[in-house]
């Protein structure tokens, strides 16, 4: 309950505030959504299978923001900024996939 | 992470549990928070057509594109404008055929007899007490009128006379194109007014052969002589343009 009473007031605050990203931070926010989205749909599929973990949720949340944003940062520095993103984007949403389908799998047994 | 001292272990958790307020609990809320929160912003900042987020290569690749579609479009610009220019021109010229067919209508239409006409002419008025006139001599004075450049001409303001006109004799009347016309004789020509005085007033022209026939003939120049008896014009039967 306390998690969609914080996705809640993110949105709102997101509505509220309306703030700029920052120019340094522009290429790396959507990368790091990305990342956590898919730290994110993990934890619904622990918590389908009876197995969440927050302590996992919270580290793998974190670390693959972090690692997401030092890739797109590091392809940057290397001048291959734009396929390493897109590279990101790629592993990540097959990661997203892949756990949307057990989820769904678990929920419709199909 | 160290914000979660609370011992949660290993084993599985249910979704009851999620119920419970734990710091841990708490601390997935801010992160859940937090990427709601990203979201919110990045989705909000897609909408503004900001290019200061975008990497050079990109911003090159946006400008090469941008170029060709310039490019295409003055193309297309170009293409367009001929296209105008050229159905103007066509326009132009085909108002001018049109007002050039008008006025040869209009004039036309005079020659022929089926519109009304108006100008400077005389007015020749042929009593004859005697009648003595015939229909030759009606001809000859519209020939002599012609001659002298009459352009339009009408005979008791109800006959006017044009090409296929004709004159006959018709116990003691005289038709013209099959209309009776009655005595006196009242000739109204539009043409150089000027002219036509001469022309008719001549010795030996059309006063003088009227005197002849103990008729007279009085010659009004005027300003303004006003044709609206329009000649019956029927189809041609047989004769059809060549052109």
């Amino acid at each position: 309950m306390i998690p969609v009473i914080g996705l809640a007031l993110g949105v709102i605050a997101g509505l509220v505030f309306q703030p700029t990203v920052p120019t340094n931070l522009q290429p790396y926010l959507p990368i790091a959504i990305v990342a956590a989205l898919d730290a994110v749909i993990g934890a619904l599929r622990a918590l389908g299978e009876r197995r969440f973990n927050d302590r996992v949720f919270v580290v793998s949340f974190i670390s693959n923001v972090v690692i997401a944003a030092f890739m797109v940062y590091l392809g940057d520095q290397l001048g291959v900024g734009a396929q390493l993103s897109t590279g990101v984007v790629v592993v990540l949403g097959i990661r997203i996939f892949a756990n949307a389908a057990a989820i769904r799998r678990r929920i419709f047994h199909a | 992470m160290p914000e979660s001292p609370e011992p949660q272990g290993p084993e599985p958790q249910g979704w009851r549990q999620l119920l419970r307020p734990t710091v841990s609990q708490l601390v997935v809320a801010l992160l859940i928070g937090g990427l709601a929160f990203a979201i919110t912003v990045q989705v909000n900042d897609e909408g503004t057509e900001d290019y200061s987020g975008v990497r050079g290569e990109e911003l090159v690749e946006l400008l090469k594109s941008l170029d060709v579609a310039n490019e295409r479009l003055s193309t297309q610009i170009d293409d367009l404008t001929t296209t105008r220019n050229g159905l103007l021109s066509s326009t132009r010229r085909s108002e001018r055929a049109e007002q050039q067919a008008k006025e040869r209508a209009e004039e036309l239409a005079i020659l022929a007899g089926t519109a009304g006409a108006t100008g400077s002419g005389i007015e020749i008025v042929v009593n004859d007490p005697d009648e003595k006139t015939y229909a030759a001599d009606l001809l000859d004075a519209i020939e002599e009128l012609r001659d002298a450049g009459a352009e339009a001409i009408v005979i008791n303001g109800v006959a006017r006379v044009v090409a296929q006109t004709y004159f006959l004799d018709d116990e003691g009347q005289i038709r013209v194109g099959g209309r009776g016309i009655k005595r006196p004789y009242r000739i109204e020509a539009i043409g150089d007014s000027h002219d036509l005085a001469e022309a008719v007033s001549i010795r030996g022209g059309l006063t003088d052969r009227f005197a002849n026939r103990g008729a007279s003939a009085s010659v009004t120049q005027k300003k303004k002589v006003t044709i609206t008896a329009l000649a019956d014009v029927k189809d041609p039967e047989y004769a059809r343009p060549t052109s």
